[in-house]
């Protein structure tokens, strides 16, 4: 192998991608070369580093400078004088958002987004180069596939997993030995391992980056789950919105054949085991388990009644062990170190660690993975930065669409299955979205069931009919046409939905409605009551108004307003007629005299 | 071989190389739309007779998944981010801007077949919220008073 002085780190994961990363790696290459310096500094493309906000991201190593907001004309300056003179270009250096601090020397570690985090699923997210599957082996990796097939029994191997204490990612927060031991001892010829990339939760990616930065983990893992439960095949189902993480796994499947690592008699032990990809096509409901495999076997993704659990009867009739991407993350990592490694990170039921997408309002958009436990406020103060623009925090929103909001009186709680339960949301797959007092959280939950109304598969009706009528509801909540009783009527049609569904869709869709009525109730009797939206977001209940004592009568209002609803002549106060204005909001950006104001 | 013909001869192709998978009918689907733009009736024809099912069953999934279009998709197909993050961050008023510009509703294609309008779950790029794409390349850190200038580059093409 070639020895380089220094890597060059570039972010290929889909942030920094959409940010023009690619042409910096390009860039780099070239100037590199122009300077004679390609045999002695390697750049590699690697995985999602967490930080997208700080976008596209860049680091060089040995040192561990750490670039942010590259752009392609920096590159010049970064190869001319870091690479070349050894001198830090400190304007390019991070700035931590929380304390403005800007410092060279900071190692990554050391910065407040990632002091508090603790990397095992997003260990080598970022540090390898995922289409290399080399840099994987340098990093322990198949050491545990190697140690499962060649040290321990297949029970051994469960057992492991069970002690380890770890719980599916994917959001229902099952025992992952209990479903391996399960399925393991279902009786069949044949029987299937399947991985759940679906990723439906709208505002998360946590699978996504996993997948693109480090897909052998996932290789490795399944291969382990198929010696362990005695499949010979598995399938990984991603989202086919995700083109780069399907590149990138499809690469590292056909490296892991070349290396003998996928297919037969793996590392001589007569153990065989091959992996297929296939595609979702833009369906929610398909990360239902049941669905999921129907969607598989090439049909309509409508969840099925369990039981028959998968465990007994899953893709193409048989036995199949479904986990989720990021479950899948840590089994490796488990069997390398052992159980009582992983379950000495976490809570009493919650063991190891979580990713989370954090994004919305927060100043560190991006990736994290903090230990279970890990209170709600240390993530989004001290590693997310709090909420851009100086705004007030209003509710972080975790567990997508099956989730729930929660308030600012509840960040001390500690992240974890339980605790979020019992604080009114649930932990779900890892979204969390933080919201400012400019969100209408009515309005949020109206998103919400927007969302589930497009998505329901239709199959039974509370959930197809009840959440279109509780959408109606809110829409005419949010449109100032609320009437005295829809609060009620929300409730109710929300406990019948829950008890009475199919499948988790409908069972977890009026959570958010739930959440929001419990902590935010107020804002649903200003709209209903008061005909007012408190955040000022809902635009059918804002009111535009000129102060008489403040306007000079400069006509610039008048002159943009799109409905001619402002009069005044010069000189003399306007007046905006509430019938005719369509709240575009431009006379108030206009107004250079803080006369217009909206309520 | 006229462009159509290819087009069905590469279906074709398709249709062989997976006619033993299990499950073959997604991956097929997924290929014609690629290779078509969309999977009107005489596409889905040819899927069933060539994988052996019947017509309303490959009615059944091309409907069930919104990846499938039953109608071809303009030029330019823009999708506007209605993720979450995006959703929080103001994604709703760059589309209704959108919806404006080219005066054609959401989930619509322009009358001269330009543009395809329509909205998307995460893009994956929520630090960029709020994201669009136009025929993948990604758009981020919008605001409404953007999007005019934008689509006036794809009308006038350089
Ligand atoms: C409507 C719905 C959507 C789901 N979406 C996902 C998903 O996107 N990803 C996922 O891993 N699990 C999803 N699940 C959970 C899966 O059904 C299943 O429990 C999970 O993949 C099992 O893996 P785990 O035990 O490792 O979490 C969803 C469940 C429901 C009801
Ligand atoms: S609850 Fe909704 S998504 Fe689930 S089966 Fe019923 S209609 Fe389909
Ligand atoms: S722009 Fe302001 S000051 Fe000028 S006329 Fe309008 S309200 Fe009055
Ligand atoms: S908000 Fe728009 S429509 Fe209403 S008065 Fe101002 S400029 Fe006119
Ligand atoms: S995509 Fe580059 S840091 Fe996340
Ligand atoms: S929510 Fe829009 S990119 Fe993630």
């Amino acid at each position: 192998m070639d020895i380089y002085r220094a890597h060059v780190l570039v972010c290929g994961g889909t942030g920094c991608s959409s940010s023009g990363s690619a042409t910096l790696i390009d860039r780099f290459n070239e100037k590199l070369a122009e300077n004679n310096l390609d045999k002695e500094v390697k750049v590699i493309r690697t995985g999602c580093f967490g930080l997208c906000e700080a976008g596209p991201v860049v680091i060089v190593y040995p040192d561990g400078t750490f670039y942010s907001h590259v752009k392609p004309d920096d590159v010049d300056e970064i190869v001319t004088e870091h690479l070349l003179k050894g001198r830090k270009v400190e304007h390019l250096v991070y700035v931590d958002h929380s304390t403005h601090e800007q410092d060279a020397e900071k190692s990554l570690d050391e910065i407040n987004f990632y002091k508090h985090q603790h990397r095992i699923a997003l260990r080598n997210c970022g540090v390898i180069d995922p289409e290399n599957i080399d840099e994987y082996l340098a990093m322990d990796g198949y050491k545990a596939l190697e140690k499962a097939l060649t040290t321990m029994t297949r029970e051994e191997v469960i057992d492991e997993i069970l002690k380890s204490g770890l719980r599916g990612r994917g959001g229902g927060g099952f025992p992952t030995g209990l479903k391996w031991k399960f399925t393991y001892q279902s009786q069949a010829d044949q029987k299937y391992v399947a991985c759940n990339a679906d990723e439906g939760d709208p505002g998360a990616f946590m699978d996504r980056s996993i997948l693109e930065g480090d897909p052998h983990a996932i290789i490795e893992a399944m291969a382990i789950a198929g010696y362990a439960i005695g499949a010979s095949q598995g399938y990984i189902y991603v989202r086919a919105e995700y083109p780069i993480a399907v590149k990138r796994l499809s690469i590292a499947i056909d490296q892991a054949r070349e290396y003998g690592l996928l297919g037969k008699n793996i590392f001589e032990t007569g153990f065989d085991f091959d992996l297929n990809i296939r595609l979702g096509a833009g369906a929610f409901v398909c990360g239902e388990e049941t669905a999921l495999m129907h969607s598989i076997e090439g049909k309509r993704g409508e969840p099925t009644a369990r039981p028959p659990f998968p465990a007994v009867k899953g893709l193409f009739e048989k036995p199949t062990m479904l986990n989720n991407v990021e479950t899948y993350a840590n089994v490796a990592q488990i069997i390398l170190h052992g159980a009582d490694w992983f379950a000495s990170m976490g809570t009493e039921k919650s063991k190891g660690t979580k990713v989370f997408a954090l994004g919305g309002k927060i100043n560190n958009t991006g990736l994290v993975e903090i230990p279970m436990g890990t209170p709600l406020r240390t993530i989004i103060y001290d590693i997310g930065g709090g909420c851009p623009n100086g705004k007030k925090f209003k509710a972080v929103q975790t567990g997508g669409p099956s989730g729930g909001c929660l308030p600012e009186s509840l960040l001390d709680t500690p992240v974890d299955y339980d605790n979020l339960i019992a604080a009114g949301s649930m932990m779900g797959s890892g979204g969390m979205i933080v919201m400012d007092e400019d969100n209408c959280m009515v309005d949020i939950a109206r998103f919400y069931l927007d969302f589930i109304v497009d998505e329901s598969c239709g199959k039974c009706a509370p959930c197809r009919i009840g959440t279109k009528r509780m959408k109606e509801i809110l829409d005419r909540i949010v449109e100032g046409k609320g009437e005295e009783g829809d609060i009620e009527k929300l409730e109710e049609l929300a406990q019948t939905i829950k008890s009475t569904a199919l499948c988790g869709l409908g069972q977890t869709a009026p959570n958010p409605v739930l959440s929001t009525l419990k902590f935010f109730r107020d804002e649903y009797e200003a709209h209903i009551k008061e005909k007012r939206c408190p955040a000022h977001h809902c635009k059918s209940l804002l009111q535009y108004k000129i102060d008489p004592e403040k306007c000079r009568g400069c006509t610039a209002c008048a002159r943009v307003c799109p409905a001619e609803a402002i009069t005044g002549t010069v000189k003399q106060p306007h007046v905006i007629d509430v019938k005719k204005c369509l709240k575009c909001g431009s006379c108030m950006e206009k107004c250079r005299f803080g006369a217009i104001s909206r309520e | 071989m006229s462009e159509m013909d290819s087009k069905f001869a590469e279906l074709h192709q398709i249709i062989e190389a997976h006619k033993d998978w299990p499950g073959a009918l997604m991956p097929v689907l997924q290929a014609a739309q690629e290779i078509f733009g969309c999977v009107s009736e005489d596409v889905q024809k040819v899927i069933a007779e060539g994988l052996g099912v019947t017509l309303s069953e490959v009615y059944g999934v091309a409907t069930f998944y919104a990846q499938f279009s039953l109608q071809p998709k303009g030029e330019y197909v823009i999708s506007v981010c209605l993720g979450t993050a995006c959703y929080v961050k103001g994604s709703q008023a760059v589309l209704d801007k959108l919806s404006e510009v080219l005066d054609t509703p959401v989930g619509s294609t322009t009358p001269d077949g330009k543009f395809t309008l329509q909205a998307t779950r995460c893009l994956g790029a929520c630090g960029l919220a709020p994201v669009m794409t136009i025929n993948g390349d990604v758009y981020g850190r919008l605001t409404p008073d953007q999007v005019p200038a934008i689509i006036e580059k794809y009308r006038t093409p350089a």
